[in-house]
């Protein structure tokens, strides 16, 4: 008699503590079988194909900013060796032309910036260049929405304000088929 | 007096574990949505280079990814040491990145599909040849939204 009564003060509640476990169970399989990406990265839109090659001598010398880098990654810069750290300023004096010199380009809508690598070329270096190139242009876009609206150039923006700032500095940048030399 | 006295005497003093499930299962959930499945097992050693000027892919079905890098350790045997390409999980040419993305295009609807982007997760010391093969195979195929994957760089 007293044996049933004990046993039924036991069922009348389900054990809770393992519940616990369960759940950490399933928390431990979840974290191993899933990664959290980095889905970070510099967008580009590439050139769409086409057969015949753009001739760039067409263009005014004044209004190309042409780097190079080979497969040593070592940087040319207009015809002259130059160093990365360098590349960014450079690069926005050349788009923006603030002193109206001669050998730069004639308006930041006409400025071009051609980059050539060679096929040995490290993966690593190209994109440190296209980082500062692509970050030149990232701060004039800033500066200019500054002096137009007062705010950062961002997603908040308008689009029409957007376009105003991409039309007046659009961002060329042309990849030439890069050079055979140092592939491993 | 004597009654409260008696009545905590009697009662052993015990933290309730009932709502640890409950927390564990918020935790599951967080990690349920901040994570995605893996889906395809690296074969190849990826170190993405850091950059600062970097912006984020909002919608992870409207990506697919390309691997880029050197065949790791236990498969150099049967793959080499150059760098290779993986498409989803298994080692392949250039000439198979079209149907790679024909494959992908097919699962997104038809009015995102312009807004698929080609993320290249590539090392940072392969050398610019095979990433210039992919490039112009991209270029050729119509893939023109391309994101080269990067970390953060902590200082400037």
């Amino acid at each position: 008699m007293a044996k049933t009564n004990s046993r039924d003060r036991m069922s009348n509640e389900i054990n809770a503590g393992s519940m616990a476990d369960i759940a950490f169970l399933l928390l431990i399989f979840f974290l191993v079988t899933t990664t959290v990406v980095e889905d970070k990265g510099i967008t580009v839109k590439l050139p769409p194909w086409s057969e015949d090659e753009v001739d760039p001598t067409k263009l005014k010398t004044r209004n190309v900013f042409s780097v190079l880098v080979n497969a040593s990654n070592q940087l040319l810069v207009r015809g002259e060796p130059a160093d990365i750290m360098q590349l960014r300023e450079r690069a926005k004096e050349f788009i923006m032309n603030p002193r109206r010199a001669e050998d730069l380009s004639e308006a930041p809508n006409k400025a071009i910036i051609s980059l050539k690598n060679d096929r040995g070329t490290n993966y690593e270096t190209y994109l440190e260049v296209y980082n500062e190139l692509k970050g030149a242009y990232n701060e004039l876009w800033n500066e200019d929405a500054q002096r137009r609206y007062g705010t950062d150039y961002s997603d908040s923006m308008t689009r029409e304000q957007k376009k105003a700032i991409k039309s007046a500095i659009p961002f060329v940048l042309s990849e030439a088929e890069p050079t055979t030399f140092g592939e491993e | 007096m004597g009654k409260f006295s008696k009545k905590r005497g009697k009662v052993m003093p015990e933290v309730s574990t009932a709502s640890l499930p409950d927390i564990i299962f918020m935790l599951l959930f967080f990690f349920m949505v901040v994570t995605v499945l893996r889906d395809s097992e690296l074969k190849v050693d990826v170190v993405t280079p850091s950059a600062t000027e970097l912006t984020k892919l909002q919608e992870k079905s409207l990506v697919n990814y390309l691997y880029i890098g050197k065949p790791k350790d236990n498969f150099k045997d049967t793959h080499g040491t150059k760098p290779r390409l993986q498409l989803g999980d298994k080692f392949s040419t250039v000439a198979e990145i079209p149907l790679f993305l024909e494959r992908h295009k097919v699962k997104v609807p038809e009015n995102k599909r312009a807004r698929i982007t080609s993320s290249l997760r590539i090392d940072g010391k392969v050398t610019m040849g095979i990433v210039q093969d992919i490039k112009t195979q991209l270029r050729k195929t119509g893939q023109l939204k391309v994101n080269y994957s990067a970390k953060q760089k902590q200082e400037r």
